[in-house]
């Protein structure tokens, strides 16, 4: 109905255009929003088409990059979805990818794997923080952290990306759980995390985020981790099973 | 409505009648988003990309906009653009995009904008519009790097990330965060009063000399 509004009142509108300062029928009115409705409509879908693949293939190159730069040595990787409750490489058919929780596993030049990465966000200060961790599934031990997304206050929470000094503690085979200490209050445990001072609820968000991931992927994995994608030959492949099998100890 | 030359209508909201150190308009956007140059540069780039589109749009639509819906006609107007300019600048200008966040959706809601359609494109010929909406919009542009430049210079110790104060500056934080927002446009406010102040008793006085 609304379809044919709009083309009999354009049609009616010179009509009405004379005598300005009288009434505008109803008619006309809702007409001129429904054809400016459907034509801003029209703008914006043609855009989008233009710009969501270039929006997609950003964020996608971005969280590659994230994922290679949190597993030091890692040559490719893998990602897997959690079906119910176990690993797979693909999702059910006719789901939706972004229901699923997904995990990387990266594997180095021989197919061995080095690594599991994680991305997942907690509440911060002000909004989510969203970071990406990664691990050592055999010890538990860390490998690297970046932040992706936070809306932390500048100058204070933003220094959980922008201050090296914290960012520097999540370095490779960090002993995990992390703990949050105040500066200066560490017993020289391992895996003690010095607190921006000024920003600890960021901080402490960072750790949380990284111990609830472990928390909750490290019993996923003990369940067992699928061996490496046959894709450089079976030596490499066997080797890379030897590799699963110390990692599921 | 007092005749103006093409020239004046551009040049008004430049500095005459700036929209946000003399209009107080926009002033959302002016005080959330020039925590640093970059980013009142992006804000500037997408308003301007947004009022330009806008008048132009309105002022050659305006004889088949009834009064009695000019309003919302406007706003989906303006509502269209704003929303392209999101997309576009998510697209090719992501870190820009992460950075303004929210702010980039509420240039619909900026009543510089809905201000100059309603007060000028709505009356004036296209070329007018297009001019008066340009003035508008370097006029915004100027607000904002003046009080992002004002910030950023003490809040991080650099001008566009370019450090200016070697590694012992101690930024004054307080100047990057919303309360800074609020003590530089006071301090701006306040310079321009100032001067205006004495602008007109330089003027009385004058007067008062050839009287």
């Amino acid at each position: 109905m609304t379809g044919k509004n709009p083309t009999r009142a354009d049609a009616a509108a010179p009509e009405h255009e004379a005598p300005a300062a009288e009434e505008v029928s109803t008619l006309r009115l809702m007409a001129t929003l429904t054809v400016a409705g459907a034509l801003a409509g029209l703008l914006i879908v043609l855009v989008n088409l233009h710009t969501k693949p270039i929006i997609d293939a950003y964020k996608a190159e971005q969280l590659q990059q994230a994922i290679y730069e949190v597993m030091p040595g890692v040559v490719h990787y893998e990602t897997y979805y959690l079906v119910d409750g176990a690993l797979s490489l693909k999702i059910p058919d006719g789901a939706k990818e972004s229901e699923f929780k997904r995990i990387y596993l990266g594997y180095d030049a021989n197919d061995r794997l080095k690594g599991v990465a994680v991305s997942r966000g907690e509440s911060g200060f002000q909004d989510v923080i969203q970071l990406i961790f990664s691990f050592d599934p055999a010890t538990r031990k860390l490998l690297g952290m970046k932040i992706l997304d936070s809306k932390e206050t500048p100058g204070l929470g933003d220094k959980i990306y922008k201050d090296q000094a914290f960012a520097s503690q999540f370095f490779i085979g960090l002993e995990t759980p992390l703990i949050p200490v105040k500066i200066g209050a560490g017993k020289g445990l391992p895996g003690e995390i010095d607190t921006i001072t000024g920003a600890t609820i960021s901080s402490k968000a960072v750790i949380n985020i990284i111990n609830h991931g472990l928390d909750e992927w490290v019993p996923i994995l003990e369940r067992g981790i699928p061996p490496a994608p046959e894709i450089s030959g079976k030596t490499e492949t066997a080797e890379a099973k030897t590799g699963t099998k110390e990692a599921t100890q | 409505m007092k005749k103006t030359t093409p020239s004046q209508d551009f040049i008004r909201g430049i500095w005459n009648e700036n929209p946000v150190l003399i209009q107080m308009l926009g002033l959302c956007p002016a005080l959330a988003v020039t925590n640093s140059v970059k980013n009142a540069l992006a804000m500037s780039a997408a308003t301007f990309f947004v009022i330009c589109c806008s008048s132009v749009l309105v002022s050659t639509c305006k004889r088949f906009i009834p009064n009695e819906v000019r309003i919302s006609a406007y706003i989906l107007v303006i509502a269209t653009f704003v929303t392209l300019a999101d997309m576009m600048l998510q697209a090719y200008a992501p870190a820009q995009h992460k950075e303004l966040g929210a702010f980039i959706a509420l240039i619909v809601v900026n009543c510089m904008i809905l201000g100059r359609q309603e007060a000028f494109s709505a009356k004036n010929n296209v070329f007018r519009s297009l001019l008066d909406a340009m003035g508008t919009g370097i006029g915004f542009t100027i607000a904002l790097v003046m009080m992002g430049g004002f910030r950023e210079i003490l809040g991080v110790g650099a001008f566009l990330e370019y450090p200016l104060f070697g590694p012992n500056f101690e930024p004054w934080v307080v100047m990057v965060l919303p309360a800074g927002g609020f003590l530089t446009l006071g301090f701006i406010l306040l310079g321009m009063g100032y001067f205006e102040q004495r602008k007109k008793a330089g003027q009385a006085d004058k007067a008062e000399q050839t009287a």
